[in-house]
């Protein structure tokens, strides 16, 4: 396997920031009847989430969480050499987002700026890209913005998709010091099962049309979507990675060598509740080790894992932590991260309206 | 496993709570507790007990309970 590892190098602070509208999942009837949303709701284990307005994008998000990370911290950010967006919601098709990034946060005209476009399993493929980067030598602090407007993505009249996801933004900082253990990623793909997890329209394959943007019935259950609403096969996506991601786990764990027991956290992609419990379950992991956010910010598609970090472990990274990242989605890809944390400040949730972040 | 079994473990998983009305050729989309999420419940089920990847195609593709219980032991 091909096993990315980095010494010296680690996330120095994070922060976050959610839309202020929380949808009460048992009250999102207005497609379906209050029994068969119980029904949904009890099973994937999804409370409450976060719906972004009409003028909040993943930037937005990540602005907000930046700008609280840079304030907090109190961060000189001529010294911000490299900023990463990771979305697959970005504002335009063109320019990348973070382009536009690097000006809205005052960063240098120096500062190394793209997009990386990755579902679910985003945050490793960021953090691995920012790690290497780092170990250039020449860089001095890194930004890895994170956010996800899935509310926008996915149908809700679609009953298999329409009670599971979230919006956020997650902001980390990463730097360069001797404190840092080593950190480890295993990433992997699979583009054999591309359409289990897909937005078929709105792309060059198959450009936004009036066929594309009609909202037709999918299947014998009555649920509707167009082509440019994503779909999941979620019967599908469970087989794959009840076997894969423990699979994955393990290989990580022998490679590395890190003992499962030292490992103080465990972070898992926040798909639903039946998931991560199955998966728990059948690799008899300690749940006192695994936070989880799934129950009041839902599935926020590559957020999940980092906002699970800054919402749950905020007063819990004191000294040195060892944490294992596990996430899985749309390609499929599929990751497992052993990563050092020292000392890491985690700030407060910041909530956003409009756009801007509520003061 | 046997099918009187399998129909009992299948009830189980799927949350039917009186098993003892279904049987090897109960058509199982037509029961009143079958939704979309019960294919999620039956591949976790296949999973534990038979250790078998059963793809959704292949539950939407089957009629009756015995077709399911073909599926595994197969």
């Amino acid at each position: 396997m091909a096993l990315l590892t980095y010494n010296g190098v680690g996330i120095t602070a994070m922060a976050g920031a959610v839309p202020r509208r929380v949808i009460n999942n048992y009250e999102y009837t207005e497609f379906f009847p209050a029994d068969q949303v119980k029904e949904v709701v009890d099973k994937v284990g999804v409370f409450e989430r976060r719906f972004a307005d009409e003028k909040t994008c993943s930037s937005d998000l990540c602005y907000a969480a930046a700008e609280k990370l840079i304030a907090d911290n109190d961060i000189d950010r001529s010294e911000i050499d490299l900023l990463i967006f990771l979305s697959q919601t970005p504002d335009y098709r063109m320019p990348a987002t973070s382009i536009i990034l690097q000006d809205r946060l005052g960063l240098p005209s120096s500062c190394i700026a793209f997009d990386i476009q990755m579902g679910c399993a985003g945050f490793c493929y960021a953090l691995s890209v920012a790690y290497s980067m780092m170990q250039n030598g020449n860089l001095r602090k890194a930004l890895v913005l994170d956010g996800e407007t899935r509310s926008k993505v996915y149908s809700p009249r679609d009953r298999r998709s329409a009670f599971i996801f979230g919006d956020a933004g997650v902001a980390a900082l990463v730097e360069k010091d001797d404190k840092f253990g080593q950190s480890w990623f295993s990433i992997n793909s699979d583009g054999s099962r591309h359409d289990l997890i897909m937005i078929k329209g709105g792309g060059y394959r198959n450009p936004s049309s009036v066929e594309t943007l009609t909202e037709k019935v999918v299947d014998e259950y009555g649920n509707m979507r167009s082509d440019e609403q994503g779909y999941m096969r979620g019967g599908d996506v469970f087989n794959f990675v009840i076997r894969e991601i423990p699979r994955n786990i393990k290989q990580t764990l022998e490679a590395s060598g890190v003992d499962k027991d030292s490992i103080d956290y465990i972070v898992f992609h926040q798909a639903n509740n039946f998931i991560n419990s199955y998966i728990a379950k059948k690799m008899k992991l300690d749940t006192a080790k695994i936070p989880h956010t799934i129950e009041k910010y839902g599935n926020t598609s590559s957020v999940s894992v980092p906002l699970t970090i800054v919402s749950e472990l905020k007063d819990k990274l004191a000294g040195n932590k060892q944490l294992l990242l596990s996430a899985f989605g749309v390609g499929m890809s599929w990751v497992t991260g052993i990563v050092s944390f020292t000392d890491c400040h985690i700030s407060d949730i910041v909530e956003v309206e409009n756009g801007q972040p509520i003061e | 496993m046997e099918i009187k079994e399998f129909i009992e473990k299948f009830a189980e998983a799927i949350e039917v709570e009186d098993a003892s009305a279904l049987t090897a050729q109960t058509a199982f989309h037509d029961l009143e507790e079958w939704s979309s999420l019960s294919v999620m419940l039956l591949i976790a089920f296949f999973d534990e007990e038979f250790e078998k990847e059963v793809a959704e195609k292949q539950i939407r593709e089957a009629v009756t309970i015995q077709d399911l219980y073909n599926l595994v032991t197969a």
